[in-house]
């Protein structure tokens, strides 16, 4: 297959491909599967998150607010079934967040499908909401005991083993949830007319109306389903780390939405694939993770994820400027 | 005898006060092609706002096979066979052809999930009725624009088309698209499909059609067969008046040249043009779409940069691909497209014309004399008579004849040597349009070298020195003013 | 509907709406907590509080004004910030130290212009959205500041820095008077030079700013280099009230100073925005945080009453009952 170096995936895949090459040259016990199952599980909440982002972006759209979204979900779901509902199983506990978050979501989707308001300003607008309102209203404190349904969930692992050296290594369950969410929304998008429709929007919203595709319902249903994977990252990232702090995970948006566009997504919508965004992701995590390997210090980590956006996005419009100089 | 498909009776609209459309009746038979025909403005736009159920009229009946119909919705309209294709056609750049021209038809037959085969399967069937072949797999955007009109008919034949209204279809389409689409059309016809055609040139369809309707300020002004109407006619209903073919008056022998223009190319786009512009010299260029005249047009000013040749004003080199020094020459460009390209439609009256002289009245600091500033904007409104009550009104509340009268004075308060003028009369009123006419004139008695680039062969003849010819990207004539007719321009153009 | 109230055509523009809730709000904290949110302690504290966000925000309305947005501005001020106090604790011996500070000052204005160079040519050059261009430098000025740092604050400054943030002048907060100061002369910038005005008429329509033979390249550049300055002095305050330069500094100043701007009235798409909007927004939110400072409101409830305030604003400009046709 020849290779299309026009598009972003193929770019990222080569850097990922000479990353590991470097990293594997400088230190030969970067090839492992302990530096494996450590970098996916790095990649869990990340990739959740990058994929919610990812349908909005398609759509359109942008959502910023998807980290608050998360930090709110995690804290009120372990809040509420610790009071109410303990018995509640590890199942119990995702579906619990993930409706909350897709509460959230709704909200965000009556204010840009319902009332037709600007996407970044309204989730730029809800992130400051959402987190107020957790904070002001619902606590401030960590909650360390989780509920049962969420302790059993931190504990479940895929598989673990020990290293030569003695150390031990483990994928934790959650893993599975990731792969299960790219596979459902990569259906959605590419098998469903729904999907299709998300893509078309993405397109031209003009031309989605004169044929008739209720824009409004697809942009409603795009931000409750970011508002749903919100929600279902919240709820795993304070599961595996086995404390909900209200404090965590907002500050993310930037680097994920930076995931997804490395990984091929524009901005104004319609373009990309949830190839390029996993590769996306799983650059981003090789850079926060294993940029020491390289004997590169971590404090230099934004330095180089800034780089790779400059890069990533700066290649792919230089050529269009001189493809569009050219056609006069 | 069966009723008609569609049928429109004393069909009225007004928007704030204005009448849009005013009892406008006609019909239109399966199996037939219409010509509705009016300039910009004449209530085209409304009418097939009201066929597409968009807009409701006022007044009047709208009968489908001799039924007629209460309120017409979107979905009424397209239930009953009428699809309309915009002038930008509507489709998704990112999606592939088969599904955008199967999207609407899966959509309607409730589908839930991507049926791959069958999306393929009526992408392949529609294109083979049109007698066309696009790659099914091909994303729309790296279509040509003739293809992706065959696009836009193929979606709306998809979705049993019964009447296709073509809102511009020429106006972006080289010659040889032209003759294919029109060998389609008679495709369409002959498998009982309507047509109605809505253009403000629609001299090169009427070889396809049987009936020609034509429309000014609303109402309806002229209707009957094809075969008695030609372009001449068809501008003499649009206009309601014949715009004088007089030709100015000669140049003086002795006036200087201004622009010399050599062997410009830029390979694929127009090559080896060659010519000279005389001061106080009003040259034409005319030439169909896919000509090579608006690429012309911008690179003499810059906007597109010629791969060779020099352009030399008074003598002097001006650098090629560079508006900025283009303008600091005396050149300057009044562009085709008013909306997107001349105005800043939400910026004030004033600001729209002192955007070009800001550089001049800054003092020290870049600080602007803004009394002076304003003085010769309220100077330069009162000059081209600009109807504007106040000059701190967004651009956007004038006339289409005043925008474009603010858009000359903006370069006018320039000083320029030489104006170009791309599509100088497009979209505004007749009474407008002789008075950018009068304009043109008086530049050029200023000693002006002005090109007008149109469509509009009539004004060609009412304001040019000399008609130079384009085609394939070359000037292939250079006629003196009055030495052809309109007709005889318009055959040279096609031949 | 023809009323011709003072009040009704205050309200029929964005920033006589925000002037009305300005206003309202200044009046109900004084009702609510009149001893002590009417005090010239409460005044003085806030008028040392707002400068610091309120430059970044108009750093973030010049970028927006031309349809862009400047990510970076946070980024900017922490990495200028760090290398003045680096130079400063370097060089500095006894004295207070004020020829050192200034020439600390002045490299860090230059770096911060520097950078903003770097963005306006991302954007201007090689036509990146701004949105990407300034996500992609910010990270890196970020990622400069914790690399030279290692993540940890610099502290040392001489005694004289503490005179930008702290000191008052004829008891007026020297922080007010810069933000003053700033604010009037960008708003003379965009309103009386003819760089201003083609800021707002390329933000209006940037194809038709091509045609009417713009410079756009050297104006874009010029835009996003006043950001970056404009940051470096936010970075300057900042540093001088907490007397010491991090990394992390102001880490929600970045969505906070978008906010600001929108709520201003500056219109993210590009064409429109008045400096008033924005100093009336800085106002009314620092008098709503203070006053509910005062009456126990949680610091937390701020950003509560932000998000929800812009959210509304928004509403009330663009929501076709509210908004009045022209």
């Amino acid at each position: 297959m020849k290779l299309d170096w026009t598009r972003n995936e193929t770019l990222v895949a080569v850097v990922i491909l000479g990353f590991c090459v470097l990293a594997a040259l400088s230190d030969p016990g970067f090839l492992s599967v302990a530096t494996l199952t450590d970098l996916l599980r790095n990649g869990i909440v990340l990739g959740v998150f990058a994929v919610g982002v990812f349908v909005v972006l398609v759509s359109g759209g942008i959502d910023v607010s998807f980290t608050a979204v998360a930090a709110f979900t995690m804290y009120v779901t372990a809040m509420t079934l610790n009071a109410l509902m303990p018995w509640m199983p590890w199942w119990g506990a995702l579906a619990v967040g993930m409706a909350v978050g897709g509460l959230l979501g709704a909200i965000n989707g009556v204010l840009i499908a319902g009332f037709g308001l600007p996407t970044l300003i309204v989730t730029l607008g809800t992130l400051s909401v959402f987190r107020g309102f957790m904070l002001t209203f619902i606590g401030q404190k960590q909650i360390t005991t989780l509920p049962p349904g969420m302790r059993e969930f931190g504990r479940m692992m895929l598989l673990r083993g020990e290293n030569a050296d003695g150390s031990f290594y483990s994928l934790h369950a959650a893993f599975v949830v990731t792969v299960l969410v790219v596979v459902l929304t990569w259906f959605i998008l590419n098998r469903t007319m729904l999907g299709r429709a998300i893509y078309a929007i993405g397109g031209s919203v003009e031309s989605a109306r004169r044929i008739g595709i209720n824009v409004r319902g697809v942009q409603f249903f795009v931000y409750v389903y970011v508002g749903v994977l919100a929600g279902l990252a919240g709820t795993i990232h304070a599961s595996m780390a086995r404390v909900a702090n209200p404090f965590d995970l907002v500050g993310l948006e930037l680097s994920v939405i930076a995931a997804v566009v490395l990984g091929g997504a524009r901005l104004a919508g319609g373009y990309g694939t949830l190839t390029g965004t996993v590769l996306g992701v799983a650059l981003i995590v090789l850079v926060r993770n294993s940029l020491i390997v390289l004997g590169i210090p971590s404090t230099f980590q934004s330095i180089a994820i800034g780089c790779l956006i400059l890069i990533g996005t700066g290649l792919p419009a230089w050529q269009a400027r001189r493809a569009a100089a050219r056609a006069a | 005898m069966t009723a008609p498909l569609v049928t429109l009776d004393g069909v009225t609209k007004t928007y704030a006060g204005i009448t849009a459309l005013d009892g406008v009746g006609f019909s239109i038979a399966a199996g037939e092609a219409v010509c509705l025909a009016g300039e910009n403005g004449s209530g085209k736009s409304t009418l097939i706002k009201i066929l597409a159920g968009v807009e409701r009229p006022d007044r009047g009946t709208i009968a489908f096979s001799g039924a007629v119909q209460g309120a017409l919705t979107p979905r009424v309209s397209t239930d009953a066979g009428i699809k309309v294709i915009f002038q930008d056609f509507s489709l998704f750049p990112n999606l592939s052809v088969a599904e955008n021209i199967a999207m609407t038809a899966e959509m309607g037959a409730g589908a839930r999930l991507v049926r791959h085969g069958r999306i393929r399967d009526t992408a392949r069937l529609t294109l083979d009725r049109i007698g066309v072949d696009i790659p099914l797999d091909a994303a729309v955007e790296t279509l040509s624009v003739a293809h992706k009109q065959l696009v836009a008919i193929a979606r709306a034949l998809a979705t049993d088309a019964k009447l296709i209204i073509m809102d511009e279809p020429t106006t972006t389409l080289t010659e040889r698209e032209v003759r294919s689409l029109l060998a389609i059309i008679r495709l369409l016809k002959a498998d009982g499909v309507a047509v109605l055609f809505v253009s403000h040139k629609l001299a090169e369809v009427l070889e396809v059609c049987e009936h020609v309707v034509v429309l000014r300020n609303g109402a309806k002004v002229a209707e009957g067969p094809a075969d008695q109407f030609d372009a001449a006619s068809l501008t003499l209903h649009m206009t309601g008046r014949a715009v004088g073919e007089t030709p100015p008056a000669p140049l003086p022998p002795g006036a200087p040249v201004l622009l010399q223009v050599e062997a410009l190319a830029k390979p694929g786009v127009f090559d080896d043009v060659t010519f000279a512009l005389r001061a106080g010299e009003v040259l034409g260029v005319a030439g169909l779409l896919g000509s090579g005249r608006t690429a012309l047009a911008k690179a003499l000013f810059g906007l597109v940069a010629p791969e060779a040749g020099t352009i030399r004003l008074d003598g002097r080199p001006v650098p090629l691909g560079d508006p900025i020094a283009a303008a600091a020459a005396g050149i300057g460009y009044v562009p085709e497209d008013r909306l997107t390209e001349g105005l800043f439609l939400t910026q004030s009256i004033a600001r729209n014309i002192a955007i070009g002289r800001l550089d001049a009245h800054a003092r020290g600091g870049g600080v602007l004399d803004l009394s002076a500033l304003w003085g010769e904007t309220r100077d330069w409104l009162k000059r081209l008579a600009v109807k504007a009550p106040d000059p701190e009104a967004a651009v956007r509340s004038l006339s289409g004849g005043n925008q474009q009268r603010v858009v000359l004075a903006r370069w006018m308060a320039r000083g320029p040597r030489v104006l170009v003028l791309n599509g100088p009369s497009v979209g505004v009123d007749v009474g407008s349009k002789a008075e950018i006419h009068g304009i043109i004139a008086d530049l050029a008695a200023q000693g002006l070298g002005v090109i007008v680039i149109s469509d509009d062969l009539p004004e060609l003849m009412a304001t040019c020195h000399r008609i130079l010819v384009m085609k394939g990207g070359r000037m292939v004539e250079d006629l003196p003013g009055g030495s052809v007719t309109t007709d005889g321009l318009a055959h040279r153009l096609a031949s | 509907m023809t009323d011709n109230s003072p009040l009704a055509r205050l309200m029929t523009s964005p920033e006589g709406r925000l002037a009305v809730i300005a206003v309202a709000v200044f009046a109900l904290m004084s009702v609510l907590s009149p001893d002590r949110f009417l005090s010239l302690q409460n005044m003085t504290s806030m008028a040392f509080q707002f400068p610091e966000f309120a430059i970044l925000a108009l750093a973030m309305t010049v970028t927006m004004l031309t349809g862009g947005i400047d990510l970076s501005v946070v980024g900017i001020a922490n990495m200028t910030a760090i290398i003045a106090a680096m130079i400063m604790t370097r060089l500095t011996g006894a004295g207070d130290g004020t020829a050192v500070m200034l020439l600390a000052l002045a490299a860090s204005l230059a770096l911060g212009m520097l950078a903003g160079l770097f963005n306006g040519l991302l954007v201007a050059n090689l036509g990146l959205p701004p949105i990407l261009a300034t996500l992609g430098s910010g990270l890196i000025f970020t990622g400069i500041a914790i690399a030279l740092t290692g993540g940890s604050a610099v502290m040392g400054l001489p005694p004289a820095m503490a005179w930008i943030g702290n000191s008052t002048i004829l008891g007026i907060p020297t922080p007010l008077i810069l933000f003053a100061v700033l604010a009037g002369a960008l708003s003379l910038l965009l309103t009386r030079t003819a760089f201003g005005l083609k800021v707002q008429m390329y933000g209006a329509n940037p194809l038709a700013a091509r045609f009417a033979a713009i410079d756009i390249t050297g104006m874009l550049i010029r835009v996003y280099v006043l950001s970056g300055a404009l940051a470096a002095i936010a970075g300057m305050v900042v540093m001088s009230r907490a007397n010491s330069a991090k990394a992390d500094y102001g880490s929600s100043y970045l969505l906070l100073a978008v906010l600001i701007a929108v709520l201003g009235g500056v219109n993210p798409y590009g064409g429109y925005g008045r400096i008033i909007g924005v100093v009336l927004a800085v106002l009314a939110m620092q008098f709503l945080s203070s006053g509910l400072n005062m009456i126990g409101v949680s610091n937390f409830a701020r950003e509560l009453i932000w998000g929800a305030l812009l959210i509304f604003v928004m509403i009330v400009n663009t929501w076709r009952p509210f908004a009045r046709r022209t």
